[in-house]
């Protein structure tokens, strides 16, 4: 039962985009990592900056009907 | 479980859908439980997804899931996400369900609950989902290319400019019609208007929250934005308690609806993080809590549906708009049934999330199933309301008179009972100075929804329910609002920057400035006549949202068709040819009934001529007489668009007829522009589940 709650809990944050911080993390860290020196080209972006930037691509384009 | 045990229990759910529909369909003179409407939903939906939908994925499209989706090959952790295929199926089911499935079905109910019923169940599985599924599976193979880009490239420029033109004219007709419908749920209701405006500072303090206070914490914004939402509904009846704050509040139809366009104008201006972002978070929570909340109500309250399954308004009579079954029923329900819109969401959005072609089954076909089970619940709200009730709430005066002794009397000759006192009562209970003529299917709808919720979770709260309903129905109308203005904003700095470059910079504010004005001007144009017009407006807006959108949908099926026909699947193009060939059948009919009709409550020409005659006689009062000069350009103005509308149909279809006649003939059609295929690296793991 804890468990169900616990996995629908998840679908809500990632639906609402609640944790789309931590998959930006967890993606940057799967993809930016790559170099032969072990550093990363660039730091990933604060919390802040990230969510700006996502928040604001969120709503390009045609994102409700009717 | 073996096959033929199988085979057992999909003839049980068959025989009984099919008993559910006849039930529904047979009834007649008595009322009849609302179970039966979901028994035979559940039923229809259930055996066109696991049959048809699946047909439709294996043969029709050749879905393969070893293709590597846009999402993965482009995997950037931004727009192009492989995201799980639920969290998919909810974001698209949040951007494809609208107000639409609600006011369509309640306006329909005019003519009884079978036809709303029928058109919504079979429309569903056999035009929108199939549209819906086709349209997002074939911008999944093109790197989720939008509509608009998919008909330039694949039938022409012709094509291409009909969806641009479409889309945009959808928006202009669809947020002045979505604005009518919140001005006359405010109109005079000091507890619904202060409840809607609070709901704008209420988003702004949880975009603050969000954006500057606690950074990215949604859940605990969209939390806190909910609790104020439901202290703004209570906290509104308090105010209309009062009689210094009420007269804030209380206004005329056309006071609320300059504000309304002064509002879309600063919110299309505004940056998205304070007003339109945040209201979409609320907007989407209550909507899915409360359609959830609906569903669970109508199950355990299992209320008798008291409309009849046809009424005599059959005939093209009826009081909240004119014209026949055929073909208006059709116009008037397309969200729900079938909307050309969800074609613009179900390319360019949402292929970009897919991991893998196997989920575009379950988001395209199932994601329209749940939109059009909104639309049920829609229509069974409408019915379990007593008929002279549900007419005399949504009749406008001009059709019954203004006076309510004159407006029962009238809707009571119809054979629907009802008396002064009953609407009285009603409207005592709900929290209103009057219920009479409340056109525009919110306010029936929140009385339905209250009585619903009344009688499962408690009678003693009516008016909060009705003003609850109003609330999250005015809130995700605003939001369309907003996002729709938003978008005819972008549209037009693109097209005036084909003219002058600088106005497509989204950035620089006078362009900005002015290209939000003139799309607010467009709407509000109609949002302004909408009101003025004592027939209520929406029974001229309405048919017209309904022809744009629904030509819309004729245009993504004829980019359907056309794909079809080209990649040498001719055999299986009439899963999207037939839903085309009714659609086309019953846009250009509604054109030319609402173009040439006689009649002056459905032809625009008709009702244009006999205003002008009654002019030129001095037979009009005088309040009457000043507006028809408007009224009257605006009806010639409806007949151009409506003209317009077809023609651009017309026009689209001839192309891709060209298009596909070119193809059999070996001669050289626009080249097939599906992205290679490349192997899914998913897969193993799949093969291992």
């Amino acid at each position: 039962m804890l468990r169900k709650l616990k996995s629908l809990w998840q679908i809500v944050r990632r639906l609402s985009g609640d944790d789309a911080y931590e998959q930006y993390l967890k993606h940057f860290d799967a993809h930016h990592q790559a170099h032969s020196d072990n550093s990363s080209c660039h730091a990933p972006l604060s919390k802040e900056m990230f969510f700006r930037q996502w928040q604001d691509d969120k709503w390009e384009g045609v994102k409700r009907c009717c | 479980m073996n096959n033929l045990s199988k085979n057992f229990i999909w003839i049980l759910i068959s025989i009984f859908g099919a008993s559910a529909v006849g039930v529904i369909a047979m009834n007649r003179g008595e009322s009849i439980n609302a179970l039966w409407f979901i028994a035979a939903a559940l039923c229809i939906y259930t055996i066109a997804y696991r049959f048809y939908s699946a047909w439709i994925a294996a043969r029709v499209l050749a879905i393969d899931e070893t293709r590597a989706t846009p999402a993965e090959r482009l995997d950037n952790g931004r727009d192009f996400v492989p995201t799980d295929k639920w969290i998919v199926f909810g974001h698209h089911f949040a951007a494809i369900a609208g107000p639409g499935p609600l006011v369509g079905p309640t306006l329909a109910a005019q003519f009884g609950y079978l036809p709303g019923t029928l058109w919504i169940l079979f429309g569903a599985v056999l035009g929108g989902c199939v549209q819906d599924m086709v349209i997002l599976f074939i911008s999944t193979r093109r790197n989720a290319k939008s509509l608009g880009q998919m008909a330039r490239e694949e039938i022409g420029p012709v094509g291409g400019t009909a969806a641009l033109i479409a889309t945009f004219a959808i928006m202009i007709i669809l947020i002045a019609v979505l604005g009518l419908i919140v001005v006359n749920a405010m109109k005079h209701s000091p507890w619904a208007a202060s409840t809607v405006t609070a709901t704008i500072p209420i988003a702004m303090i949880v975009g603050f929250y969000m954006r500057h206070f606690r950074p990215g914490q949604i859940l605990e914004a969209s939390a806190l934005g909910v609790i104020l939402l439901l202290l703004a509904v209570a906290g509104g009846g308090w105010i209309d308690h009062n009689q210094t704050l009420r007269s804030l509040f209380d206004h005329e139809g056309l006071t609320l609806a300059w504000w309304v366009m002064a509002y879309g104008l600063v919110a299309a201006i505004f940056p998205v993080w304070l007003l339109l972002a945040p209201r979409d978070y609320l907007s989407t929570f209550i909507k899915l809590g409360t359609i959830t909340l609906l569903a669970i109500a109508i199950i355990m309250l299992q209320p008798d549906v008291k409309m009849p399954a046809l009424t005599q308004f059959i005939d093209g009579t009826g009081p909240i708009f004119g014209g026949k079954l055929f073909p208006f029923v059709f116009i008037t329900i397309a969200c729900g049934a079938i909307s050309g819109f969800h074609a613009l969401i179900a390319s360019g959005t949402t292929p970009k999330l897919l991991t893998s072609e196997r989920d575009i089954r379950m988001i395209g076909y199932g994601g329209m199933v749940l939109e059009s089970f909104v639309a049920i619940m829609a229509i069974i709200a409408a019915a379990v309301l007593d008929p002279g009730v549900f007419f005399a709430i949504n009749s406008p005066s001009g059709v019954v008179g203004k006076e309510a002794v004159a407006a029962v009397a009238k809707i009571s000759s119809w054979g629907f009972p009802v008396t002064v006192e009953q609407m009285h009562m009603l409207a005592r209970q709900m929290g209103e100075a009057t219920l009479f003529a409340r056109t525009g299917g919110a306010p029936s709808l929140a009385v339905g929804m209250a009585s619903i919720f009344g009688n499962a979770f408690g009678q003693s709260l009516l008016a909060l329910w009705y003003h609850f309903a109003i609330m999250f129905e005015a809130i995700f109308i605003l939001t369309t609002l907003d996002a729709g203005t938003r978008v005819g904003r972008f549209m037009l700095q693109d097209m005036l920057g084909n003219i002058w470059p600088k106005m497509a910079q989204t950035s620089w504010l006078p362009s900005v400035i002015l290209s939000s004005a003139l799309v607010v001007a467009g709407w509000g144009y109609f949002l302004y006549i909408g009101v003025i017009d004592p027939n209520g407006g929406v029974n001229i807006l309405w048919p017209l949202f309904g022809i744009a959108n629904q030509m819309l949908a004729a245009i993504a099926l004829c980019v359907g068709t056309g794909i079809l026909f080209k990649s040498g699947k001719s055999k299986y193009a009439l899963v999207t040819a037939l839903p085309l060939l009714w659609l086309i059948i019953i846009t250009s009919t509604a054109a030319w009934e609402k173009i040439a009709s006689n009649d002056i409550r459905i032809g625009f020409f008709a009702a244009a001529n006999d205003l002008s005659d009654k002019l030129a006689a001095g037979t009009m009062p005088s309040e009457k007489a000043d507006i028809a000069p408007q009224l009257i350009f605006n009806l010639h103005l409806d007949a151009g668009l409506t003209l317009f509308f077809v023609m651009l149909l017309w026009l689209i279809v001839f192309d891709m007829l060209r298009m596909c006649f070119y193809y059999k003939v070996g001669k050289t059609v626009p080249p097939a522009t599906e992205s290679p295929y490349t192997a899914s690296r998913f897969v193993e793991k799949w093969v291992r589940d």
